[in-house]
């Protein structure tokens, strides 16, 4: 059996074995992710994002639950920083969700960011990809709600949750700063912690402000405390609200095309970049080029000009 | 590209200190290795699981308790089991050394004693796992 069809069934080890390909960036994979793409498009996407520590996996695991009781197959893509100074990563997300690692309908991937030239968005997308050409029905994809990266990861989701936690003094801030505009739903997790009554309060007040969305869609919030497994029923049950929503209002068509945008330019960018720079290594330019732009004798437009030109020129 | 090395850090059995796996996590990551980490009370089914669905090169198995024998060979027997038996397993914790030719004949390929040093362990993955 080929490996595409391999992984079309199911096959574990060898999405596995695919998933680590994409990471590491052999190129083979992309024959298999060819393969694979008019196959995806069935799975329903839910990321979730939010400060370290603030119950993501919890979270997740508690949902898994619930989604497993309705006998629905889950894929889970954990990412986690890697350490800009060494280069590793300890991934922990799965120490909250191991009691699943025996069940066969839940396949859960650690990834690490890695911080390479649009590493992050698009390996995630990839390994997204094969979990839903393998069939998983729900995907849940956890990303540390920091940087931009996440942000994008976020926004591919068909629903995105956004988990805050009381008692930060700075929530406020950390809700204005960009993250209010990608939440379809907000969660305060940690509610046996004082100060959630007020973080409701002061979020409601924000969400009131915020521009209207578009697709008419008012993100509520849910309280949780996941450690105990309260309110996750209700959070599910606001996920698949949310999902009837898109789909009654077409707006589902509209975030299916902005996706397949956002796929078609993520790997246009990197491929039109690793091309360009392997050309400027393998030609030994890189060295007088930064020479010139110090010393001005060039300047940075004209010079990206040339090699534009130098390579659309190519073959006519 | 050369490829990131990647090893899960597991703890089987019952005993609840993983005071010395967090020790190997944190080395293993400063010398640039992606590390998942699954905590403690680890039964052989969720490592080796946790373990294909990762794409590991490397499982390193913590023991203080005494359950090796009985725990660390049956990791590796589940992961031939799932036809994943390029996982290489390698062991260390409180293990005596009259246990060593034993473990080993069952498929653990490497055993560290209490006192082996982080640059040891370290040393033995990047020289047994492929990154090219
Ligand atoms: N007090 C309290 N602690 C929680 C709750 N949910 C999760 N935690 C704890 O918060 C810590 C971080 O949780 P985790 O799910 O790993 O957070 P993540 O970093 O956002 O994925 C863990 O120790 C959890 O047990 C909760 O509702 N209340
Ligand atoms: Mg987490």
């Amino acid at each position: 059996m080929t490996l595409a069809k391999r992984i079309l069934e199911g096959d574990i080890r060898a999405a596995s074995r695919l998933m680590r390909d994409i990471d590491d960036r052999v190129p083979s994979a992309l024959g298999l992710l060819k393969e694979l793409y008019p196959k995806t498009g069935r799975a329903y996407i839910i990321g979730i994002t939010g400060p370290p520590g603030s119950g993501k996996s919890t979270i997740v695991d508690k949902m898994v639950d619930i989604f497993r009781k309705e006998e629905k197959s889950v894929g889970i893509v954990a990412v986690d920083p890697t350490s800009p100074f060494t280069g590793g990563a300890i991934l922990g997300d799965r120490i909250r969700m191991q009691r699943h690692a025996t069940d066969e309908g839940v396949f859960i991937r650690s990834l690490a960011t890695r911080g390479c030239l649009g590493g992050l968005s698009r390996s995630t997308q990839d390994i997204v990809n094969v979990m839903d050409a393998m069939g998983k029905e729900i995907i849940l994809v956890e990303t540390v709600g920091v940087g931009q990266d996440e942000v994008e990861i976020v926004n591919t989701a068909h629903t995105s949750i956004v988990v805050l936690v009381p008692g930060l003094g700075d929530d406020i801030q950390a809700i204005k700063a960009g993250i209010i505009e990608i939440g379809d739903i907000f969660v305060i997790n940690k509610c046996d912690r004082e100060g959630a009554d007020k973080m409701e309060r002061d979020l409601r007040l924000v969400l009131e402000m915020a521009r209207k969305r578009e697709d008419g869609w008012e993100p509520p919030i849910f309280k949780t405390e996941a450690i105990l497994g309260k309110g996750i029923f209700e959070l599910v049950y606001g996920i698949y609200r949310h999902r009837q929503a898109l789909e009654q209002n077409r707006t589902m068509e509209r975030k299916l095309r902005e996706r397949a945008k956002a796929t078609f330019l993520e790997i246009l960018e990197t491929e039109v970049m690793t091309h360009l720079i392997e050309k400027l290594e393998k030609e030994g330019r890189w060295e007088t080029i930064i020479d010139d732009l110090v010393n001005r004798r060039a300047d940075p437009y004209s010079l990206v000009e040339e090699i534009m030109a130098e390579e659309l020129t190519k073959g006519h | 590209m050369a490829r990131k090395i990647r090893v899960l850090i597991a703890k089987p059995g019952l005993d609840g200190h993983d005071r010395g796996a967090k020790v190997i996590a944190r080395a293993l990551r400063d010398a640039g290795m992606e590390v998942i980490y699954t905590g403690i009370r680890q039964t052989p089914e969720q490592i080796a699981n946790a373990a294909i669905q990762e794409g590991v090169d490397m499982v390193g198995l913590s023991s203080l308790s005494g359950a090796h024998m009985s725990l660390f060979p049956k990791v590796v027997q589940i992961l031939k089991e799932k036809g994943a038996e390029d996982i290489i397993v390698f062991g260390g914790g409180i293990i005596p050394v009259d246990d060593i030719p034993e473990l080993k004949k069952a498929g653990i390929r490497e055993i560290f004693q209490p006192g082996a040093s982080t640059e040891e362990i370290i040393k033995y993955i990047q020289e047994n796992v492929k990154t090219t």
